[in-house]
């Protein structure tokens, strides 16, 4: 078959700009709020000033009385629980019996107008009992007198505990020639997306239900619709709007979104619910505040024996994604290197504060950075250049970790390679003047879960429908949702690209789950890998038509015809062909438009021990990440110049797309290891506002030196790994080794603030440990 | 019911007269009463950026503004910069660089550019920092804004 060879692509690999672009930049493309449906009632949330408490009852007679007020809903009317996983449904769309932390949702009101809304929720009166709250998850790891949730561990508030341990860590202790211990400490970041969550829901005389939403997983929302209102899934219809951005914060199904669609059935109205950007905050799901305790064990050369680590989560509320966070702290601290001996411990608890969640990266984020630290410090105990430490115990291509990762593709040496060379490492490590330094962090992510979040039915991880008509024009449905990642855009290029023809005559619709076929979402880093190889699968099947219309139009034989660009031809007289459209018209004759549908599922991975499929992934992205800090050490300012990130996404196909993926999670990771922090007393949350939660602004940036180094892989879509997240998590680590490098100290407790530096500073001088001569 | 009281003043170059409340705020006026959703709601609270409208050529948050400051003056919103058939200078270079991930803040540094090279057509890329330091992307890491705001100067806008 006319398969191109590498190097021939005539839009893989190149810099496409996104297909939807034009529609973002003149301010017309469509995002949920810019949705208005006739006779709009506006949906508002009461939320929980008590940090934990009994409701005991309620009265909304003066709230139901209030002219203007279409609905007013608490939590019995729909007290069905759910959640994004199957094993820990402990959400409710409102909440039934508890209100479980400041901003839990506790009632839910449809009125004409914002103003009346808001009145309406001001006339609700609860009979609480308050209960005691619980801020710091060591409390709650014991039994505790009131628990959170009563599926907590023994009556604790533990949500989810792990315990693996691989081969014989304690021998491997033992004949250690190096150990070192880093306890990192981290606070809670989040998303900081900007569009609001917003949803809106209209029930129509029909029986059906249209929900239109800001959501990164339309597929589970979906189904957390039908289980808590109790209508079929075929009663229900979800549309993705334009989405304003999620980096996983916009993935599970949130309470919000249901609310509106039961005020929706409630009231027979279109409901619009806008959640403003405190309770955005409030909403959270981001990343988990964290302790860890990682232990490395090395021999006299550097050669890593063993880790050894704990990890104690703070939940906040909900289970949300937690029971995979709790997995992937441990699973993920180990590639890209060799590991031969593990043990793990990981604890995630609850605790009476805004629900954590999944946040690009998930999960692999904090332990990465206390890993990487560690090994920073094995390379400068065992007198080894940090680059050489990371090449000695590179897994290689096609191993098997410890723990049964399946580990195909790896260009994770390369990456290492082009970023000392490019950074210029050999001559600025321990060499810059005090107060300047290079440092290096590594990485390495999932490109997709292989295992589904739901089992039942049997079905592919992702679906690519494509119609092609006598217009020219393809239409792309699949449920893969664009966030602004770019995803779309893949779709437009690999249809495209299979079929010669140029991308404006593919339209990717939008995902509507009346039309588009399931795709699992866009979380995991999934997407460009599964839906990727779906839409490959799919533009083949039309190719396949097409290619022999071309050959009965020619008269030449199919073996011999090829795809050109906008035309297919005969492979041995170049001469000899015809053009897409006489080969699609041919090829309508028989049936009418050409259809067809790809798909894409994982095989099994992984062993068989008790949870064994957390982690692993058809393949993996890796990453090697140099920053240069320039540190005031009289103000313990710093600033970071340059980043030298050297990445292994395997083959690039839309160049423009990964670089501004790998920018962007530059500037995320910034975020989290110079200034974000979810910042509490006790139980309430000090800072929800982007006033006060403070992102990087330009200023802050550095210069993104982007080195793409990977080799294909075999399984991905034209040898594509993921881009998405992977790229985030070695900043973090680079810039604490890089301060380490500048001013001799060692951080690991985030974010590192000037004041947390020049305590640093300060410390090491009195203690009379010079560093680079000051 | 506050009273509603006439409001004139031109919009994106027309002249245009609703009725508004005293408190209405200009973004929900732009949004709820005249339906121009290009101007984007990220914070209410300024400190986003995803709102900025032109107030007299200036780059102002609709959010923060009430609509009864803008009596006699002239507001232009991203709808007011795009032009009948295809993009803008800056708009075309935001799409060619890939400066737009989500979309969502992009009226906003559009607008805010726009304004920008109108004053300046030659900036440096520390006034352009400075120009658009009050607008936030959490996708880009703004390295792909500052080239395309970079880009449209060099083309000349």
């Amino acid at each position: 078959m006319a398969e191109p060879t590498p190097g021939e692509y005539r839009l893989i690999g190149h810099r496409v700009p996104y297909v939807e672009g034009p529609l973002k930049v003149t301010g017309r493309a469509e995002y949920t709020d810019d949705i208005q449906r006739p006779g709009t009632l506006v949906g508002r949330l009461l939320r929980s000033p008590w940090p934990h408490a009994r409701l005991r009852s309620v009265d909304v007679a003066a709230a139901r009385a209030l002219p203007g007020v279409f609905a007013v809903l608490t939590g019995e009317k729909y007290p069905t629980a759910f959640g994004v996983l199957p094993i820990t449904h402990d959400e409710t769309a409102i909440a039934v019996d508890k209100a479980r932390y400041i901003g839990d949702i506790i009632a839910a009101v449809a009125a004409t107008d914002e103003r009346t809304a808001e009145r309406a929720l001001s006339l609700i009166r609860f009979d609480v009992e308050p209960l005691p709250e619980y801020s710091d998850p060591r409390e709650g790891t014991s039994k505790v007198a009131e628990p959170i949730h009563t599926r907590g561990l023994n009556g604790s508030n533990i949500q989810k505990e792990v315990v693996q341990h691989f081969g014989d860590v304690d021998a491997a202790f033992a004949k250690a020639a190096h150990t070192v211990r880093v306890r990192g400490n981290f606070a809670g970041v989040t998303h900081a997306f900007t569009e609001p969550l917003a949803t809106i829901a209209e029930s129509t005389p029909d029986g059906r239900l249209t929900v239109w939403s800001a959501t990164q997983v339309p597929h589970y929302l979906h189904r957390s619709l039908s289980e808590v209102l109790g209508m079929p899934m075929h009663r229900i219809r979800v549309v993705k709007p334009e989405v304003g951005g999620g980096f996983g914060g916009k993935s599970d199904p949130l309470p919000h979104e249901i609310a509106c669609a039961a005020l929706a059935l409630e009231t027979g109205r279109p409901v619009k619910m806008l959640v403003d950007r405190e309770d955005v905050f409030y909403t959270n799901h981001g990343r988990h505040p964290t302790q860890n305790d990682v232990r490395v064990a090395t021999d006299a050369d550097g050669h890593i024996l063993a880790y050894d680590i704990e990890a104690l989560i703070d939940g906040g509320a909900w289970s949300s994604f937690g029971t995979v966070t709790t997995y992937y702290n441990g699973v993920l601290s180990m590639g890209p290197y060799r590991v031969p001996n593990f043990r793990y411990r990981g604890r995630r608890v609850y605790t009476s504060k805004p629900p954590s969640g999944a946040m690009r990266a998930h999960g692999g984020t904090n332990i990465r950075y206390s890993v990487e630290v560690a090994l920073d410090q094995v390379a400068e105990r065992a007198g080894v250049d940090p680059f050489d430490l990371r090449d000695r115990n590179a897994l290689p291509p096609n191993s098997t970790t410890v723990n049964q990762f399946r580990i195909t593709s790896t260009s994770f040496r390369k990456c290492l390679a082009a970023a000392r060379e490019r950074s210029g490492w050999d001559d600025k490590f321990r060499k810059l003047p005090y107060g300047r330094g290079v440092g290096l962090g590594c990485g390495f992510y999932i490109s997709g879960s292989n295992s589904p979040i739901h089992f039942t039915p049997v079905m592919p991880q992702s679906t690519v429908h494509l119609k092609v008509d006598m217009d020219g024009g393809i239409a792309a449905h699949s449920m893969q949702a664009d966030i602004g990642q770019g995803s779309d855009t893949l779709l437009a290029l690999i249809v495209a690209e299979v079929l010669g023809v140029d991308i404006d005559r593919v339209h990717v619709q939008r995902v509507d789950s009346d039309v588009s076929p399931v795709d699992l979402g866009s979380y995991s880093s999934r997407v460009t890998f599964m839906m990727g190889n779906a839409a490959r699968s799919a533009a083949e099947q039309i190719r396949a038509e097409l290619l022999r219309a071309a050959a009965e139009l020619t008269g030449r034989p199919l073996e011999e015809m090829q795809v050109g660009h906008e035309r297919y031809f005969s492979r041995v007289d170049p001469q000899v062909g015809v053009s897409f459209m006489e080969a699609l018209h041919k090829a309508m004759e028989r049936s009418g438009a050409l259809v067809a549908s790809g798909s894409y599922n994982t095989s099994p991975l992984g062993g068989t021990f008790k949870g064994a499929r957390a982690g692993t992934a058809p393949a993996y992205s890796f990453a090697a990440y140099v920053a240069e800090v320039d540190v005031d050490v009289e103000t313990g300012v710093y600033r970071v110049d340059t980043v030298w990130a050297a990445f292994d996404c395997g083959r690039v196909l839309n160049r423009l797309a990964v670089e501004g993926q790998i920018e962007g999670s530059v500037h995320m990771g910034l975020g989290q290891v110079m200034g974000e922090s979810m910042n509490y007393r006790g139980t309430r949350l000090m800072n929800p506002s982007l006033l006060e939660y403070k992102i990087p602004m330009p200023q802050q940036m550095p210069k993104v030196e982007i080195l793409l180094v990977g080799d294909d892989d075999p399984e991905g879509p034209f040898g594509a790994k993921e881009a998405g997240e992977g790229p985030l998590i070695a900043t973090l680590p680079a810039v604490g080794n890089a301060l380490y490098d500048a001013v001799g100290v060692r951080f690991t407790d985030l974010p590192i603030t000037p004041d947390k530096v020049l305590k640093g500073i300060d410390q090491r001088r009195q203690e009379g440990r010079p560093w680079k001569g000051a | 019911m506050p009273s509603l009281a006439p409001l004139r003043f031109r919009l994106n170059g027309h002249p245009a007269e609703v009725l508004a409340e005293p408190a209405r705020i200009l973004l929900d006026l732009l949004r709820e009463d005249l339906h121009l959703t290009g101007t984007k709601r990220g914070c209410d609270l300024g400190t986003c950026g995803c709102c900025t409208v032109l107030v007299d050529g200036r780059p102002t948050l609709s959010c923060l503004t009430l609509a009864r400051l803008v009596e006699g003056r002239s507001v232009t919103t991203i709808e007011g910069i795009s032009p009948a058939q295809g993009l803008s200078p800056v708009q075309r270079a935001f799409v060619e660089t890939g400066a737009t991930q989500c979309g969502f803040c992009t009226p906003g540094f559009i607008v805010t550019a726009t304004a920008l090279l109108r004053d300046h057509p030659h900036p440096s890329r520390e006034e352009i920092m400075r120009a658009v330091s009050g607008n936030l992307c959490r996708c880009t890491g703004y390295t792909k804004i500052l080239e395309a705001i970079e880009s449209a100067a060099r083309q000349g806008v």
